[in-house]
């Protein structure tokens, strides 16, 4: 039986989510900030990286928001929108927010707040072997701190690496999409607080709805390599609660372009280690029972 | 550069020196059970004894190991919460605690005599289960996002049980007076032999996901345990039959060899997992392929957008009223 809906039966809730529209980013760290107030997360200063305005860099135990920074120079017509202008006079594309931060030579920012995906299959839920890692009534995954023994398994099997442990703590921490806020029909403090509403909070099938038509807008409005991450439930996680509105790949703001949930090969993998231990067996067999004693 | 800033994708695994070590241990902890039951079945009662007790210090240390590589040791009982078929450590923690149970009840009543009948259920046991503790470590680590290790599924369980073969066939020719050791011998000289091929094998099968093994410790280990196993294997072959002290510094090399190899295996999935360029390549080469379709979509579902919906600046509006009501 599916942990969601399935085993809350009458109290399971509709699936919540984000929908992520990095088209409308302003790259202000709002989300990041509000993220570590409301639910109490250690400082993590990385200095001053050079890396443009990320002093962030990835997400991890202490960061479960962070807003990517990417500088390009790509031709202003690369999108096949010609110049602002034309793209604007097309599509009233500026009313939507895009492109206004590119300038006259083709030099663009791209900003992304990135956040824990909330898979539909969840790699780290399956290999977690104590069961800290829960699907709650929401459809979301979290982490039972007191529960979580940091045997460190979920790390490696995130294909986006978003869950870590904490040093001092021993325990693995990531994004609870704010369980706590939820349970009081709250929306999470990064959504609350985004001043665009890049980031938007609600039900996972309407948010999905809304996205469609985002990115049919900014299609027609020229900006061909707008796309939809993670929004399809045949991809290799099963779609996920947190998806996302790119101008981009999605390996240029840092995600994988195709993640997997290790759980799909993990019949083939016990299929491997049993053989392996049958040919360890034959072996030990032929090695003593095979000549002189 | 590749990706963002050339920052990692994937996180590096979290584990720390105890984890390629019980690789080890408990591989060879698994291969004694076994040789030891079959050396017993045989009627080879020297090798028996002491392959029982490389099987005990082996399953010995293993706890203590995994537990200390805890965040938080104190909570261990909790890998025994659930049973997990999705998790090769939730697996692995009711193979260990059946195998150390059974091999310490196999191990006491062969050396003292005591428990004759719960000894006598225990052996077998003990040599069966051993075979999955030496092969689901490779699951486990085969079973993360860390491309050299997923990439490598069908083939880590038979490096790792010809690394346990090799290291329960060392340690018993260091324990074993010569005479009384040639199973022992003849299971770490194919184990030999079997280790270094598959391994090579494996690295070359995994092509442009293999380069780890090529560089850094990855490397350092992978060669430094070719190079015992082969001179180990020589000695062994050459000497170990009449020479103690040959069988002694054969076995020794070996077992070295064989730890060398397990921590080559380690550093590379942490290697694997730094380096972006080994996440995405092969991920996007696979979609330009037309193998995979990928995350991410840019045809859309809807042909004509609608106004009211989709404008961040309206929609959210209906989220934002609740809010303020929600609050006081």
């Amino acid at each position: 039986m599916q942990a969601w809906p399935g085993s809350y039966g009458e109290d399971a809730k509709p699936r919540m989510g984000f929908f992520t529209d990095t088209s409308v980013c302003i790259g202000c760290k709002a989300c990041e900030v509000a993220c570590k107030e409301w639910n109490e997360i250690p400082m993590s200063i990385q200095g001053f990286t050079g890396k443009s305005y990320d002093n962030t860099l990835d997400l991890g135990a202490d960061t479960w928001r962070h807003v990517a920074f990417i500088e390009q120079r790509v031709p202003a017509d690369a999108n096949g929108g010609g110049s602002l202008v034309d793209v604007a006079a097309r599509g009233d594309a500026i009313d939507g927010g895009v492109q206004t931060y590119q300038d006259g030579d083709g030099f663009r920012w791209l900003m992304a707040s990135d956040v824990c995906k909330h898979c539909t299959d969840a790699a780290c839920l399956d290999v977690c072997p104590t069961g800290a890692l829960f699907r709650t009534e929401f459809g979301t995954v979290v982490v039972q701190e007191d529960v979580c023994n940091g045997c460190g398994y979920c790390v490696p099997a995130c294909p986006f690496g978003v869950i870590d442990r904490r040093k001092d703590d021993g325990r693995v921490w990531k994004c609870t999409l704010c369980y706590d806020r939820l349970k009081d029909d709250m929306e999470p403090a990064c959504a609350h607080a985004c001043p665009t509403n890049s980031i938007q909070f609600g039900e996972l099938t309407e948010l999905r709805e809304r996205a469609e038509h985002r990115l049919a807008r900014l299609q027609q409005s020229g900006q061909r390599s707008a796309q939809l991450y993670l929004a399809d439930e045949d991809d290799g996680v099963g779609g996920a609660g947190a998806f996302f509105l790119l101008l981009d790949k999605p390996e240029v703001y840092g995600l994988p372009p195709d993640p997997v949930d290790t759980r799909r090969d993990v019949g083939s993998i016990w299929a491997a280690a049993g053989a392996a231990g049958v040919a360890l067996g034959l072996g030990l067999a032929a090695a003593v029972l095979g000549g002189e004693r | 550069m590749t990706g963002y800033h050339g920052q990692p994708i994937l996180k590096q695994p979290t584990w720390t020196w105890e984890v390629p070590c019980y690789f080890y241990a408990g591989g060879m902890a698994g291969a004694s059970a076994g040789l030891a039951y079959l050396s017993e079945v045989r009627g080879n009662e020297v090798l028996a004894r002491r392959a029982w007790a490389a099987a005990l210090l082996g399953i010995g240390v293993s706890p203590g190991l995994l537990i200390s590589d805890l965040g938080r040791p104190e909570r261990f009982l909790n890998m025994l919460r659930m049973f997990k078929i999705t998790s090769p450590m939730s697996v692995g923690s009711w193979v260990l605690s059946a195998s150390g149970a059974t091999t310490a009840l196999a191990a006491t009543s062969i050396w003292t005599g005591w428990f004759p009948r719960a000894g006598g259920a225990a052996r077998p046991a003990a040599a069966l289960l051993g075979l999955p503790l030496s092969t689901y470590t490779a699951a486990l680590i085969a079973n993360t996002a860390v491309p050299v290790w997923h990439e490598s599924r069908r083939w880590l369980p038979f490096v790792f049980s010809s690394g346990a073969a090799l290291s329960a066939g060392a340690a018993g020719v260091i324990t074993t007076p010569p005479e009384h050791a040639r199973p022992a011998r003849r299971l770490a000289l194919g184990a030999a032999v079997f280790e270094v091929v598959v391994k090579q094998l494996m690295e070359r099968r995994l092509a442009e996901h293999g380069e780890p093994y090529r560089h850094a410790a990855a490397s350092r280990f992978g060669r430094v345990g070719q190079l015992c196993i082969a001179t180990g294997a020589s000695l062994l072959a050459a000497r170990g039959g009449r020479s103690r002290v040959a069988a002694i510094a054969g076995g020794a090399l070996l077992s070295g060899g064989a730890l060398s190899a397990r921590w080559s295996v380690y550093k590379a999935g942490a290697q694997s997992a730094a380096d972006p360029k080994y996440t995405v390549g092969p991920q996007r080469a696979a979609i330009d392929r037309g193998d995979r379709l990928g995350a991410s979509r840019r045809l859309g579902k809807v042909r004509d957008p609608s106004p009211a919906i989709g404008s961040p600046a309206t929609a959210p509006a209906v989220v934002r009223e609740q809010e303020s009501v929600a609050r006081p």
